[in-house]
């Protein structure tokens, strides 16, 4: 079937299996590996995306529920602030700053989430904070630096919110390459 | 994971949705139970009607004396509803500790009831209200009671071509009501799940998700608190459940304990 998204600002009108999970459209056809799969069961949060504005785990939604609706991904974070460069978001800040990642698997589910949060709710206490990411789950961190890393975004969220005007509407294309391509690997000796 | 390939149809309004749904295939409302289950292989429907996105289905109001809940509406939109948090306050109380998050995001209350899990949490809460689940099908609309909907383990009186559409909550003054759950740390499911509502006139209706792989109105407890005994005979009438998460001895203490937190909540 034909679906028409509009990801990161950008409308792209797509053929994809009625069976095509959104996380896997976004990945495999639009090559934004940023959002991550890391469980069958719709547990970890890994693939936590905005649709319409709303943090949804794009594994458990087809993409053909997306259809007509503004996606957001992890690479739509950074605020794009000249034709050529872009700020990180507030909370990709904090993560670096506080050391909120390990191997940064779960990161940009964490990242979604928390995005999520602060726009309902500016100054998270701690336990809300940790309340919020029970959706997510980390196997490196334990935790307390992503919640330091929030806490350090709530206190320097001045930015506005990532790009999302409307631009002309294009096919797929690659932006990004895939983590992955097998059939282009290059032998060397 | 993926899963089978099948045909996927949009319906834009409760007829189009029953008309769909006769000509084969399952509902298709938040996707959180119905999508997971399909992605292990355990569900394999043909096709699916999306009723996601219709109108009719969402949205909250009062009725009379009754509080009217959309079968679309999501977890998240019951918790943060002032209607239901002023109305039927365990509703909204419940709702917010479904899952995480983004489950409440995109779940909803109708997808649960049709879904019956026995370990939801939605089954207790319309059981213990006294609710009424109204269904739309090819020959029109049927309203069934909440104790006669849960029939056994993930089944109920909802035919295979029929769509909820509402939940009706008789609003009582003056009642007191709480859910309070023992949930599994990781998903949040019930593994003892206790509704009570306690009406105006002291009298409790006391109801219990994840016990029995079936949610059931525990009439015997009624009984003996609404004749002013202690409650000895907590899910005597059913048999209880027993899995990795809880032994049936155990789950059937923390029925007994979670019951107390609950009739200490409305006290
Ligand atoms: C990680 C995770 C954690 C969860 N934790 C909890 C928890 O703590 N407590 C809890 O109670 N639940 C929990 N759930 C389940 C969640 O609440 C589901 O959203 C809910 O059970 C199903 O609702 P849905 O709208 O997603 O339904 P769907 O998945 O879309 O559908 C479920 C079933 O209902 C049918 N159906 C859907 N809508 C209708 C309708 N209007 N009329 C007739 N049939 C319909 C479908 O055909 C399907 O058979 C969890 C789910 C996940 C993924
Ligand atoms: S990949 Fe979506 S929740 Fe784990
Ligand atoms: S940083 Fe490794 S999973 Fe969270």
């Amino acid at each position: 079937m034909q679906i028409q998204v509009t990801v990161n600002g950008k409308t792209r009108k797509s053929e994809v299996e009625d069976r095509t999970l959104l996380v896997h459209y976004l990945r495999d056809q639009l090559h934004l590996t940023g959002t991550h799969v890391g469980c069958d069961t719709s547990s970890c949060g890994a693939c936590t995306v905005h649709v319409d504005g709303v943090a949804v785990k794009s594994c458990t939604l087809l993409a053909a529920q997306a259809d007509g609706c503004a996606v957001t991904t992890i690479e739509g974070m950074a605020i794009q602030d000249s034709p050529t460069t872009s700020q990180l978001h507030p909370l990709q800040e904090g993560f670096k700053e506080c050391h909120g990642l390990q191997c940064g698997f779960c990161t940009p589910g964490m990242i979604m989430t928390a995005a999520d949060l602060l726009k309902h709710n500016p100054n998270p206490s701690e336990a809300e904070i940790r309340e919020a990411l029970e959706g997510n789950i980390c196997r490196c961190t334990g935790y307390h630096n992503i919640v330091k890393a929030i806490q350090w975004a709530a206190t320097h969220s001045t930015k506005p919110e990532p790009n999302q005007q409307e631009e002309p509407v294009v096919a797929d294309e690659h932006l990004f390459t895939n983590d992955v391509t097998t059939g282009e690997v290059v032998e060397t000796h | 994971m993926i899963t089978y390939p099948f045909q996927y149809k949009r319906a834009g309004s409760i007829s189009e949705a029953v008309a769909l749904l006769a000509e084969g295939g399952k509902a298709l409302s938040g996707g959180h139970s119905l999508i997971p289950s399909m992605k292990l292989r355990l569900n394999a429907p043909d096709a699916l009607v999306d009723v996601g996105r219709i109108a009719e289905l969402k949205g909250i109001r009062l009725d009379g004396n009754e509080l009217v809940i959309g079968a679309g509406s999501t977890h998240g939109d019951i918790a943060s509803s002032g209607l239901v948090q002023q109305h039927v306050p365990m509703f909204a109380e419940g709702a917010g500790h479904i899952g995480d998050p983004a489950v409440r995001n995109r779940g909803t209350i109708g997808g649960s009831l049709a879904h019956a899990d026995p370990s939801a949490d939605w089954p207790a809460m319309v059981l213990a209200a006294d609710a009424t689940i109204v269904v739309e099908g090819p020959s029109g609309s049927r309203s069934i009671k909440a104790t006669d909907f849960f029939t056994s383990m993930f089944e109920t009186a909802l035919a295979a071509d029929e769509l909820i559409t509402e939940v009706r909550v008789p609003v009582e003054n003056g009642a007191r009501m709480t859910y309070q759950k023992f949930s599994q740390p990781a998903s949040r499911y019930a593994i003892v799940g206790c509704a009570v509502v306690k009406s105006a006139d002291g009298k409790v209706r006391v109801a219990f998700s994840g016990v029995s792989d079936t949610p059931f109105r525990d009439t015997a407890v009624e009984e003996q608190l609404n004749s002013g005994q202690s409650a000895t005979s907590v899910a005597s009438g059913v048999s209880v459940m027993s899995d990795h998460y809880a032994s049936e001895e155990y789950r059937r203490h923390l029925a007994n304990v979670f019951l107390k937190r609950a009739l200490n909540a409305v006290a």
